[in-house]
């Protein structure tokens, strides 16, 4: 497994998060998440300006397999969606971290602490592997 | 199919294995009050010589009326071969089969069932179909809701022309899951929607059309289909399929078509049998294709490359995605859709077209003759398919009932929905002139 980019944070849901300059944050899922999906063919993405709960239902990615919920780790209103997975799902497969974004989201701020470092979130998948 | 059922010594060695030691035993956690010992009505078991007897006598009964009654089903002629075909042993199953790749015939069929569908409502996909146009209905609706995401208010309009049947229907499957349904104004005089009276600003989710519409007029569909993406809202088109041979296609209403048409299959290729079992279809356009409710097959190809047949988008549907699926709809209407695909595959474009043409023409000859009896009028102007609302100027029951004596079904009694003494009359190609002649006859007595 690749190593996880140091600027993120983590959910035990296999999403990460990025702080992003203005105050926003940027929210997608993981390596570890697309890989135990197979290649996305679909993405639903939510309405630029909804707000979301944290926890809440904000995206589904599809795959030939299964399709599942992506929840918001933080809460905060849709600034953006990545609209470039309408047409290349895939493109979460291959690039998760980078091109494969979801959402960005304004939030009013939130506890950093409620969520995994890279170093936790590492142990982690090392626990799921044992 | 067989039935087998257990013997005592079956039910003996099972119970032994659950540890119960009797039926009653098994299924004392059921409380008395909750358990019947008998169905109320239904005598104790007969054996198959006298069931078999009961069931002539009953069959006897209903005898071989001549039906001039539409009304959403309609007697079409099914070509002997249609039912033969449908009832071999490689297609005779109600359902889509589990390990259903394993079932490349079933799957080709439906597929070449959703090909025929789309072809007819002029939209780009089609599902493996629903269990009856009114619940198929209900789906559209919640459809509408899932895809029409910006629109947050769960109202959906109906036009007057919508059957009233499926309103109900729809009501009750969707009315408590936030749905609302309300009615649009009706102009009284063409039995239409108001144009001068639509509501606006309401925000609706969608707007529901009939073509033809349940009294038997024709809606200006295509009006209906602007003023509806106007508001915001998804345009439902629910279609007679047989009149989509001469009448424009939903995915062709307005300017852009329909989001979603659906309807009752029944009228291709399946008997009108006391109300059941018939099949709801369902078209849309590609974009909204995740959002469909039920099963859709698709063409692949395999590892070496040969073509083949598939259940696809399955990770929308409840085996998989449990109660987040797109909708409860697992299965379809296998048999009747593999009887309506041998029906559309026998007659042809031409030949529903043909049927369609007879249809109109021989309801046209039942109208006119029925127009020149004195005390019966149409009850709205205007063109028509193959039914048609009549006014009579005395109550209907009785005079139905004159003509039922006569082994005459009339037509369908429209008092209640249309407020006045009506009655709303269809002849298909099934009928001849002597049929017709006979009816109108039979009318201008009652009338007399």
């Amino acid at each position: 497994m690749s190593e996880l980019p140091g600027d993120l944070l983590f959910t035990k849901d296999h999403e990460w998060l990025r702080r992003e300059g203005d105050g926003s944050v940027t929210i997608g899922i993981t390596d570890h998440a697309a890989t135990a999906l197979g290649d996305l063919v679909y993405v639903e993405l939510p309405e630029v300006g909804q707000d979301v709960d944290e926890g809440g239902d904000m995206a589904v990615v599809e795959s030939v397999k299964a399709a599942s919920d992506v929840y918001a780790p933080v809460a905060g209103s849709i600034a953006a969606v990545n609209d470039e997975l309408a047409d290349d799902p895939e493109k979460i497969n291959a690039d998760p971290f980078g091109d494969g974004w979801i959402v960005r989201m304004t939030v009013d701020g939130f506890d950093e602490s409620a969520l995994m470092t890279p170093d936790a979130y590492q142990q982690l998948l090392d626990e799921l592997d044992d | 199919m067989p039935f087998i059922p257990h013997t005592e010594k079956d039910t003996r060695e099972m119970l032994a294995a659950i540890g119960a030691d009797s039926i009653e035993d098994l299924f004392d956690e059921i409380p008395a009050a909750l358990r019947i010992d008998h169905l109320h009505g239904v005598p104790e078991a007969l054996s198959e010589m006298e069931i078999s007897r009961l069931m002539r006598e009953r069959a006897h009964m209903d005898g071989s009326p001549m039906c001039f009654i539409g009304a959403g089903a309609y007697e079409h002629h099914i070509p002997t071969a249609v039912w033969d075909i449908a009832t071999r042993g490689e297609f005779y199953s109600a359902y889509t089969p589990y390990q259903a790749e394993a079932s490349q015939g079933t799957l080709q069929t439906i597929y070449e069932y959703q090909t025929m569908i789309t072809e007819l409502t002029g939209l780009d996909v089609s599902n493996a179909s629903l269990y009856d146009g009114a619940s198929g209905l209900a789906e559209a609706a919640l459809m509408a809701v899932r895809a029409n995401r910006k629109v947050k208010s769960g109202l959906v309009l109906l036009a007057p022309g919508v059957n009233p049947v499926y309103e109900h229907v729809a009501e009750a499957i969707a009315g408590s899951q936030g749905l609302k349904f309300e009615w649009l104004p009706v102009d009284a005089t063409t039995g239409n929607v108001a144009f001068d009276q639509l509501p606006e600003g309401q925000e609706p989710v969608a707007v529901v059309m009939q073509q033809p519409t349940f009294p038997g007029t024709l809606e200006d569909v295509d009006r209906l289909t602007d003023w509806a993406h106007e508001q915001g809202a998804f345009a439902i088109g629910i279609a007679n399929p047989m009149s989509l041979a001469l009448l424009k296609a939903p995915g062709h209403w307005g300017e852009l078509g329909v989001d979603i048409a659906c309807g009752e299959g029944q009228p291709l290729g399946v008997p009108l049998s006391s109300g059941g079992p018939y099949f709801g279809y369902m078209t849309c356009k590609q974009k909204h294709v995740r959002q469909m409710p039920g099963r859709i097959v698709g063409r692949t190809n395999d590892l070496e490359g040969n073509p083949g047949f598939t259940l696809t988008l399955q990770a929308r549907e409840q085996h998989i995605r449990r109660s987040k699926a797109t909708s409860n709809i697992c299965t379809n209407q296998g048999l009747m859709v593999t009887a309506a695909t041998i029906y559309m595959s026998l007659l042809g474009t031409e030949g529903i077209a043909r049927v369609a043409q007879m249809s109109h023409a021989n309801t046209t000859r039942l109208v006119d003759g029925l127009c020149a009896i004195d005390g019966i009028e149409r009850l709205y102007e205007g063109p028509y398919f193959h039914e048609v609302a009549l006014k009579l100027h005395r109550p209907v029951a009785p005079v139905l009932e004159t003509l039922a004596s006569k082994d005459i079904l009339g037509g369908y009694d429209l008092t209640t929905d249309a407020g006045c003494d009506a009655v709303l009359v269809c002849a298909t190609e099934t009928k001849t002139d002597t049929d017709i002649d006979a009816c109108i006859a039979a009318y201008a007595e009652a009338m007399s």
